[in-house]
């Protein structure tokens, strides 16, 4: 009993207590690069996901066998490795998403989410727990930049998911899907994330 | 004039820092200080330049005529790690001055997407060659270097204003750097 009770608390930690965004920083490129609309969001968290689940998978299965001197290399490999496959299948099947998504998907590969996962978690403990850390700390990410997505679609567009709720020619914050627009979203989004989650302000 | 187009552009117009959102990590990590900036900048003009033209040569002479292009983000990351290890113990054995200047920050820069993203631009820039490519890294580093250290200049007055409780740290921060950003969108449509 008390081994799933701390199995929930390894999921919901990446969720809340230590979400990746707004309160590791973690993985800050994508996060403000991608985030134009719900979509773009939801497409970059659910690729970084997969890279993260991935790559926690692999790392704890080999850490036995990699030597400590070589162990950063060899994670960047591995993840380098589910990057590219993430790009050759995102190119092949959602052309749209790849285009939008551009850089930022081979740079998944320096996202210090996943390898600080990889180092600090995947290869110190078993499969099981770094798929249940993975898919949390995952799961927190697709949260967080699908909100700051809508967020910026909502203000920018008048849209959410492309579904569109003001008139054709309606002015909306554009200032919200341009560059500057993400950090200040961000900003104010990580106010109200530490006004719920801090009781004492 | 390719050239002065190619300068200006990323250094004000599509700045990699405020309108890229590359190097978002060091830009927000190491903007304490003036003096650090100063350094982190000296160190990732140095990397850049050496990392875009080693991984340039890389994808044109060796993964383009074998036709492995889908390999070019593994053998980047790696030629990146590879060549900071490696400017970190030339510079320790050959320049100890400049290995204490710039020592602490190298490391941190493996990890800065801005040096891996400059790499992958500057393959597919427009009828591109060597010179441009390290010419285009060049640039780069400059915009990150004026960022980088605009941001820690305003950063070292804000210590002294008086923040909403609320505001302190990270979220004072992403605003100021979003009014940047937004000062520099007004060179929009400069080139």
């Amino acid at each position: 009993m008390t081994k799933s009770m701390d199995q929930k608390q390894n999921l919901l930690k990446g969720i809340i207590k230590e979400n990746p965004v707004f309160v590791m920083l973690l993985g800050m490129c994508p996060t403000l690069g991608v985030t134009s609309s719900a979509f773009n969001g939801l497409g970059m968290g659910v690729a970084t996901m997969f890279v993260l689940i991935m790559s926690n998978i692999a790392v704890s299965l080999v850490k036995d066998f990699i030597p400590d001197k070589v162990r950063i290399p060899a994670f960047i490999i591995i993840i380098a490795s589910f990057v590219t496959i993430v790009e050759m299948v995102l190119e092949a099947y959602v052309p749209f998403l790849y285009e939008q998504l551009g850089i930022f998907i081979p740079l998944i590969v320096v996202n210090c989410l996943i390898l600080g996962r990889a180092e600090a978690f995947a290869s110190k403990n078993n499969l099981f727990s770094s798929v249940v850390d993975a898919t949390g700390m995952g799961l927190g990410f697709v949260l967080a930049l699908t909100t700051l997505g809508g967020v910026r679609e909502v203000l920018g567009s008048g849209s959410i998911f492309d579904i569109k709720f003001v008139a054709e020619n309606a002015n909306t914050f554009i200032l919200f899907i341009l560059p500057p627009g993400a950090f200040i979203a961000l900003a104010y989004l990580s106010v109200l994330f530490n006004k719920i989650t801090i009781k004492d302000m | 004039m390719d050239y002065i187009i190619i300068l200006i552009a990323a250094v004000f117009v599509n700045n990699i820092v405020l309108s890229q959102f590359l190097g978002i990590c060091p830009f927000l990590g190491v903007s304490n200080k003036v003096s650090t900036s100063v350094g982190m900048s000296g160190a990732v003009l140095f990397v850049m330049t050496i990392a875009t033209m080693a991984t340039y040569m890389l994808h044109q002479y060796i993964l383009v005529p074998a036709g492995l292009d889908y390999l070019r983000t593994i053998t980047f990351i790696l030629v990146i790690a590879a060549l900071v290890q490696m400017v970190e113990i030339i510079l320790k054995k050959v320049s100890p001055p400049l290995y204490q200047a710039l020592g602490v920050f190298l490391p941190l820069i493996t990890t800065n997407c801005a040096v891996l993203g400059v790499a992958i631009l500057a393959i597919g820039l427009e009828n591109s060659s060597l010179i441009m490519a390290v010419f285009y890294a060049i640039s780069n580093s400059l915009g990150f270097a004026l960022a980088l250290i605009v941001f820690a200049s305003i950063r070292e007055q804000l210590e002294l204003a008086n923040i909403p409780e609320g505001m302190k740290g990270v979220p004072i921060n992403l605003l100021v750097a979003g009014l940047l950003s937004l000062a520099f969108l007004g060179f929009t449509g400069l080139v």
